[in-house]
């Protein structure tokens, strides 16, 4: 099993997500420099936070059009699991990977803050090691993560489960109060047309260890894990 | 034949736009008394075209494709010579 992280001019997580990986979670893990090519030795592809491109035009605008891209692209189609945290998030949202996207927050400022999320579906290869309407403790840190999308689409992503995460209260439920950015239903995690693509504001790489606060996010890359394994 | 293309790219109506409130609501301290306020970027572009027709063609492929977010997005293309 073997995961490759992306790294694009700009990423800064993605030592964190690599760390996680390979010293947490003791898979192998490659960091891949964005211009080289991805080609098929991957299980799983994560596209990690940071500031590709200094978020220039929009976040995750610029680098979304780059060759890379286009290999996940591919390896998304062909069934390979596609991570996007953050600004990697806003990276597959441009790319088309997900439906919807993610722009300025409500109050246009970066937020850096421990939130709690509801998991609203274990049926994902990224969620099935959690319960389901489990409510975890994960930071997130951005100024671009108002999830936005049009009604219709909104009602497409319900119906077919396609939303992961939602902010809610320490309690589970979901309030403005709780929705830091704004985010469209307070929707932070949403899944791909085929479930294998995942793109989340969230960092679940900050939270898999006790020692920094919360161990919440590594389950999700434990579900990862266990469904390569599986051999889906 | 060259042309200059002025690409504008603005929030759809009704999108919410946290930076232009905060701008408006700066203004309104300074004693501005405004009604409303958008803001919008403004792309001009020096591209070689043999017709405005093309060079207009090209500067909307290029919002399609880069410029603009068709979830948020509406853009407006001017053509000079």
């Amino acid at each position: 099993m073997r995961f490759a992280v992306v790294q694009f001019g700009g990423s800064n997580c993605d030592r964190d997500v690599h760390h996680v990986l390979e010293s947490v979670c003791g898979v192998d893990a490659d960091l891949v420099w964005y211009k080289e090519r991805l080609g098929n030795r991957y299980d799983a592809v994560v596209i990690p936070g940071g500031f590709s491109y200094g978020d220039y035009l929009r976040a995750g605008a610029i680098a979304a059009r780059t060759p890379i891209m286009a290999d996940i692209i591919g390896h998304a189609g062909a069934g390979g699991l596609v991570l996007g945290i953050c600004n990697g998030a806003q990276i597959g949202a441009e790319s088309g990977l997900v439906e919807g996207t993610f722009t300025m927050n409500s109050t246009p400022k970066f937020i850096c803050e421990w939130v709690y999320l509801r998991v609203e579906t274990t049926d994902s290869p990224f969620t099935s090691a959690y319960r389901q309407g489990e409510v975890i403790r994960i930071p997130i840190a951005h100024k671009e993560g108002r999830f936005v999308t049009t009604p219709d689409i909104l009602v497409r992503l319900e119906q077919e489960g396609r939303i992961a995460f939602i902010f809610c209260d320490e309690q589970g439920a979901v309030t403005a109060e709780s929705n830091p950015n704004g985010s469209l239903g307070n929707i932070t995690g949403i899944l791909g047309k085929e479930n294998n693509v995942l793109m989340m504001m969230p960092h679940p790489e900050r939270a898999s260890e006790d020692i920094v606060g919360s161990a919440d996010g590594k389950r999700l890359f434990d579900s990862m894990i266990a469904y390569i394994e599986r051999g889906e | 034949m060259k042309f200059e293309v002025q690409i504008t790219i603005a929030l759809k109506e009704g999108m919410l736009d946290p930076e232009a409130m905060a701008i408006q609501h700066a203004l309104n301290n300074l004693g501005f008394a405004t009604e409303g306020l958008t803001s919008a970027s403004v792309y001009r572009i020096t591209l070689d075209a043999p017709t405005p027709e093309d060079a207009r063609a090209t500067a909307m492929e290029m919002c399609e494709r880069l410029l603009a977010n068709p979830v948020i997005h509406d853009y407006h293309v001017e053509v000079a010579q």
